[in-house]
């Protein structure tokens, strides 16, 4: 019972193939910088901010110390005041430790731009490359077409064309993606021009 | 009508309204991506159920135990049938039972099936909490890109391009690794031209990310535009859209929100992290049998992916759940109660492990501090309170005019150079104002913050007075310049987001709620907490005040009328209750501000219920003529079933078949000829008894697949809906039996039934359609769709708006 599930699970993945792997791929970039959160020196801090005290104008202090040396005493250098107001100053300073994990960042911001980089491309290919490499067959141009009726039409004539020869990969993600084109088009319809939903 | 019926895939359910055709007819072949796989891939899968090979003449009792792929399963556009759904769990549910007690690997298989809810709850908050931080990440990069950049290294926005450097007390955002684009281009960031490419720089860059998030929407995924919200609620309430909860749906979702919240227009992205993490559900419920068939189940799924949304979005996991129970979620059983709760932790703690701010929290406007408050502020509070309310009710009904301006007229047709105007308009308007130009979630962290002696902005630019300073204690102080300032521009900001959020939600870009009216009830709110407190200072010997506020004292925090005004703002445009008290007391941490949030609360949801009776998410519904039959509101009025049912008194008699004596070419005749999405079986026209009721979508596909499997059907065999079909003589040909798809327990009332029983039952047990008899004969039919129309006529509303089945 399990394995036709994974068949399934698996036939579905390859014929739509770029969402979930991307999905994966987001998931794993995303979680493996965060679980191997090694601390290089560059990201924790302890940050002071010391008011104006007296004649003194107030001053921001960061220093690279672990948790248990931040306060005022480790972090504040030069000390401003002499010995005996030290502690009245500290009493007025707030430390705070913060950590933070550059490579998270980076790595976040690169797969971000990654992905609307490839969506760009592929909205480019789709609007002028794939109208100029497609043959104009007729069961494809109802693409274009906007019709129910000549939709309707069409589609009972790809099942068959589609069943003698739709066992190579490639054919298969071209099939796929007439299906996707199609829904899109149909969502667009509803969203867009019959404004039947999200208006 | 042509043979469209037959036509593989163009099911026609509609009921008799003429614009479902349109979308039923193009809602074709089952391969509309996630939820079930095309027909014909099925028909070939066909053959693994009975055991390989692939032969016709498959068996009379083959037929009738198998159910047929497909057979089962929903149109786009329709509503599921709950009570079928939570039977088909249960039979399965039984079955594995009764199997486990039979082999160890039936057992294993039992305890994984139980196990499996869990583990897909797991599975959502990794990935709702894992999306969550990617989206707060890079929308925090994106809105600082429109300032400047970063010669550290591109990825870092202002505040972790600063990080490492010394920053002086004053000017805490300036350090040399981050320049402005005037000071990247010209050199010096100095003068009225480095302003003016500022300015000319924010501006491009805000419409370069609108426009891109518009096209990717139109051009990938028109699903993915809106808050989500509403959709959602019609979407558990049993409603089928396919495609809306997608794969390609998410992507462009996440990635479109991030642009749409970068490009400085006035929304927010709590409500689109709902729409995310449902997707999330959607996508992951395919891993598990248990889940992909069932849509019932389902639904549970998503309630509980919706809370991990909320609680992401908040930091605020039994706020999520709330709000699921309260305001998402059609039926809450209390086991998906835990398991929502489960979900929204592990999406927190997710996103906590990613740390997006740098601090271990999860929202930017967290609030620390922990100031007592007297009852006689409860008077501003409640005042804080009814601006909600007339906000909220103010906000709902320009947001619905103008919403429906763009459904009906020309101004519909160019989605995208609305959005090119809006985020103009709103990129020129609010760069000059420092208060509109920073991000709204900054804008909100602000004003709740309480301004203590280490905080050097111009909100906080008291007149200092050294010698009663006492620790880190300050008294309530006179306010300086600096505060004059920032009022007068905060009460600018106020004016200009009271009125932009009304054109920018419901834009053709992912667009949320929350942060807008949050900003909104914040700057009101901080405006009169430091009207208080100025009048407290300056008038301390006053009667109301000179209990308990004393000179010298710190009596008055302005940052928590920002909060209460923030909690009043929002309640008044959702009508969110319990969910969003505990969501603002979980962000504050702590129990002390409790009394304050609920005043505010209840005062703004009494008067903006005065007003208008809907909050946004139920007006957005009405508006798409969702078929979503409200389950808080009363039915009062004293009209019976008879008046509601189909045929009316002039409409041709309801079509039935009946149980045994029709051919196949009359049920095909009924079913091309008719549009109604089921049919009742009597014995007999002339009796009119019922027997059943049977789906049209479930007749076409078994007759279909009858006639191509099946040995001897033809237009003239005769279809027999019995256990015991009558003896026919030898020359015909040989039965068709549905009795497998044929429901043997249809729901009925009587006619004289009260409607207000008849919407109880049709809220309690999710009917699609309930039959009417009259002394025991079959008289009509009631849909929920008559029962909705049915309600707004009762409402003096259009009963034409309700457009779905």
């Amino acid at each position: 019972v399990l394995f036709p599930q994974a068949h399934r699970m698996f036939a579905q993945s390859s014929r739509n193939s770029a969402s979930p792997v991307l999905l994966l791929v987001l998931l794993g970039c995303v979680l493996c910088p965060s679980a191997q959160a090694s601390k290089s020196s560059e990201d924790i801090r302890c940050k002071c901010i010391c008011p104006p005290y007296r004649n003194i104008s107030g001053h921001i202090y960061n220093k690279n110390v672990s948790q248990k040396d931040c306060n005022c005493l480790h972090v504040v250098e030069p000390m401003p005041v002499p010995g005996n107001d030290v502690e009245a100053y500290c009493l007025l300073c707030e430390c705070k430790y913060e950590e933070r994990s550059t490579t998270t960042i980076k790595v976040i911001i690169i797969i971000y731009l990654s992905v609307v980089g490839a969506l760009l491309l592929y909205m480019a290919f789709l609007v002028l490359v794939d109208p100029l490499i497609r043959k104009p067959d007729p069961y494809t141009q109802p693409l274009h077409n906007e019709e129910d009726s000549e939709d309707t039409r069409s589609l009972a004539a790809v099942p068959t064309l589609a069943g003698a020869r739709a066992n190579t990969v490639l054919e298969r993600v071209e099939g796929a993606q007439q299906r996707w084109k199609r829904q899109v088009q149909e969502q667009r319809k509803t969203v867009f021009d019959r404004h039947k939903m999200l208006s | 009508m042509d043979q469209k019926g037959y036509r593989r895939g163009s099911f026609q359910s509609a009921t008799s309204d003429e614009d479902m055709l349109e979308i039923a007819g193009a809602s074709v072949d089952f391969s509309v991506a996630d939820d079930d796989p095309p027909l014909d891939r099925e028909m070939g899968g066909f053959s693994s159920y009975n055991g390989g090979g692939m032969n016709g003449t498959s068996t009379m009792m083959d037929f009738l135990e198998e159910p047929l792929p497909g057979v089962g399963t929903y149109e786009d556009f329709n509503t599921i049938d709950w009570v079928r759904e939570k039977s088909r769990d249960r039979d399965r549910h039984r079955e594995i039972t009764n199997r486990s007690k039979e082999s160890t690997w039936a057992l294993l298989h039992s305890v994984s099936d139980a196990f499996s809810g869990w583990l897909l709850m797991l599975l959502i908050g990794l990935l709702a909490g894992s999306l969550a931080g990617l989206i707060d990440i890079s929308a925090h990069w994106m809105t600082d890109l429109k300032e400047g950049v970063c010669l550290a290294g591109f990825w870092f926005n202002h505040e972790h391009c600063c990080w490492k450097s010394n920053t002086t007390f004053t000017d805490r955002d300036k350090c040399p690794e981050w320049k402005s684009w005037s000071q990247l281009i010209l050199g010096h960031g100095e003068g009225a031209f480095a302003y003016i490419l500022n300015y000319f720089m924010y501006v491009i860059w805000a419409l370069m990310f609108s426009l891109l998030a518009v096209l990717l929407v139109k051009g990938f995924a028109p699903y993915a535009c809106g808050s989500g919200i509403p959709e959602i609620k019609t979407i558990l309430s049993g409603f089928i859209i396919r495609g809306y909860l997608g794969k390609w749906t998410l992507v462009i979702k996440t990635i479109t929100l991030v642009l749409a919240v970068s490009s400085g227009l006035s929304l927010g992205k709590e409500g689109p992290l709902v729409h995310v993490a449902c997707c999330c559900g959607n996508i992951l419920c395919h891993l598990f049998t248990k889940y992909r068939k069932n849509e019932a189940k389902r639904r549970e799924v998503l309630s509980a992916a919706a809370a991990a949304g909320v609680s992401v979005a908040f930091g605020a996991p039994i706020g999520g759940v709330l709000f699921s129970l309260e305001e998402v979620s059609y039926y809450f059983p209390l086991k998906t109660l835990w398991r929502s709760f489960f979900a929204a932790l592990v999406a927190a703690f997710t996103l906590r492990s990613i740390n997006p701010f740098g601090n271990s929290r999860l929202v930017l406007f967290y609030v620390e501090f922990h100031m007592p408050w007297h009852l006689l502020e409860l008077v501003p509070f409640i005042l804080l309170g009814i601006f909600g309310g007339l906000w909220g009710a103010f906000f709902i009904r320009s947001n619905i005019a103008w919403c429906r301006r763009r459904k009906t007229t020309r101004l519909g047709k160019y989605p995208v150079l609305e959005v090119f105007v809006v985020t103009a308009i709103t990129a020129i308007l609010a760069f000059p104002n420092e208060y509109t130009r920073m991000s709204t979630s900054e804008l909100i962290s602000e004003l709740f913050n309480d301004c203590g002696i280490l905080d050097s902005s111009k909100l906080c630019e008291y007149v200092n007075d050294f010698n009663s300073t006492k620790g880190d204690d300050l008294p309530d102080r006179a306010a300086g310049s600096g505060v004059y300032t920032a009022m007068w521009q905060l009460a600018l900001a106020l004016i200009m987001k009271v009125f932009i959020t009304i054109f920018t939600f419901g834009m053709k870009v992912p667009s949320g709620l929350f942060i807008p009216s949050m900003a909104v009830g914040a700057i009101a709110g901080r405006l009169l907490g430091v009207a208080v407190e100025q009048l407290a200072f300056y008038h301390h010997d006053w009667a109301i005040f000179s209990g308990w506020c004393s000179q010298g004292a710190d009596c008055i925090t302005p940052g928590l009328y920002a909060m209460v005004g923030a909690a009043a703002c929002l309640g008044g445009v959702t009508r969110m209750t319990v969910s969003l008290v505990v969501i603002m007391f979980e962000l504050t941490g702590g129990l002390e501000y409790i009394v304050p949030l609920m005043a505010a609360a209840m005062t703004s949801k009494w008067v903006a219920d005065a007003i208008g009776r809907e909050g946004i998410y139920d007006a957005h519904i009405r508006l798409n003529g969702y078929p979503f039959l409200e389950a808080k509101e009363e039915f009062s009025h004293k009209t019976r079933a008879m008046d509601v049912m189909r045929p009316r008194k002039n409409d041709p008699p309801l079509t039935v078949i009946t149980q045994d004596t029709m051919t196949v070419e009359d049920v095909e005749t009924i079913v091309t000829s008719t549009t109604y999405s089921g049919y009742p079986v009597v014995v007999s026209r002339a009796s009119q008894r019922l027997v059943g009721f049977v789906l049209r979508r479930d007749l076409i596909i078994s007759i279909e697949n009858a006639r191509k499997k099946q040995d001897g059907i033809v237009s003239t065999s005769v279809v027999c809906f019995t256990d015991y079909c009558p003896p026919l003589p030898p020359s015909s040909p040989s039965v068709l039996k549905l009795r497998s798809i044929l429901d043997l327990s249809p729901f009925t009332v009587t006619d004289e039934t009260p409607m207000e029983i008849v919407v109880d039952i049709f809220r309690k047990l999710g009917l699609r359609q309930c039959l009417v008899t009259h002394n025991g004969k079959l008289l009509g039919i009631i849909t929920k769709k008559d029962v909705l129309k049915h309600i707004a006529q009762m409402a003096n509303q259009d009963p034409d708006s309700i457009l779905f089945n």
